[in-house]
């Protein structure tokens, strides 16, 4: 599924990296640990996390994800959605928790 | 064979993961295993974060050939007094302003362990790392 479908059908914001609205979307990995990030999401994955920082879209592109949710109306801070513009690697937003939105978007994704 | 270095500032998180990014770039260019350069990526970009979180600054030498890629991290430091220790999953002295970032959780050089082939941590307390990794390519 595209990053975009899921983008409207949860009704999430997009704030940066539009040009990533294609990527296709494999799994979600949900975690603000940055070295769990690192050790155990799959390319393709949406990472659903409250961290809002540059970081966030460095470990994003060395991991190939197709996109970061961030939750409970957290944006991201300057720095992290330049560098999603550059990647073209979506930020989207949604003001639900993390098990929530985890949840709608498991659903979706085993259809 | 090829040669590159990178410098890496102590305390700088905006410039961590440069390195990483780098060669993954080359990596892809020199039409390396997919799966290998997943690995390497993990590895290096967890020891790059480690100087930018723990050390003051560092050298990094990466070296290429036909059979291997080796990475050596040199850093200026406080070193690691007990390396068994830091091993462990969940071991961190990090700072509450670097976990807020959502580093810190202990799992960086497990993670190098799991995603290299060979691993050499040596350290002096107050001096400094120096971390060594090789990564075989025809595997
Ligand atoms: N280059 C280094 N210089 C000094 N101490 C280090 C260095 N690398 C690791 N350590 C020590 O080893 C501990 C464990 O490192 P590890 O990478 O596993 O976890 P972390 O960096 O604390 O958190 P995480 O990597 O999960 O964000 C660190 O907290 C630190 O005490
Ligand atoms: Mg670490």
């Amino acid at each position: 599924m595209k990053v975009a479908e899921i983008a409207e059908k949860l009704n999430l914001k997009v704030f940066s990296g539009k040009e990533g609205l294609n990527n296709e979307v494999t799994n979600g990995y949900t975690s603000d640990l940055l070295s769990d990030v690192m050790g155990h999401a799959d390319a393709g994955n949406a990472w659903i996390t409250l961290q809002t920082h540059k970081n966030v879209m460095a470990i994003a592109s060395l991991k190939d994800l197709s996109a970061v949710i961030l939750v409970k109306g957290f944006e991201p801070e300057e720095d992290m959605a330049a560098q999603s513009n550059e990647e073209g690697i979506p930020v989207l937003g949604t003001s639900e928790e993390a098990f929530t939105i985890s949840g709608k978007l498991y659903g979706m994704l085993q259809k | 064979m090829m040669h590159f270095e990178y410098h890496v500032e102590g305390g700088n998180f905006t410039k961590a993961g440069a390195a990483s990014s780098q060669l993954k770039k080359i990596l892809k260019q020199l039409n390396v295993d997919p799966k290998i350069i997943k690995r390497i990526v993990v590895a290096l970009y967890e020891a790059e974060v480690n100087i930018v979180a723990h050390a003051f600054e560092g050298d990094i030498f990466i070296d290429i050939d036909t059979e291997k890629i080796g990475i050596k991290l040199v850093d200026q430091g406080p070193g690691i007094a007990d390396i068994e220790l830091a091993m462990q999953k969940g071991y961190s002295t990090a700072s509450p302003s670097v976990r807020e970032m959502g580093f810190g959780a202990g799992m960086g050089l497990p993670n190098i362990k799991n995603n290299s082939d060979e691993l050499k941590i040596t350290s002096q307390v107050n001096i400094g790392t120096t971390v060594e990794l090789v990564t075989y390519l025809n595997q």
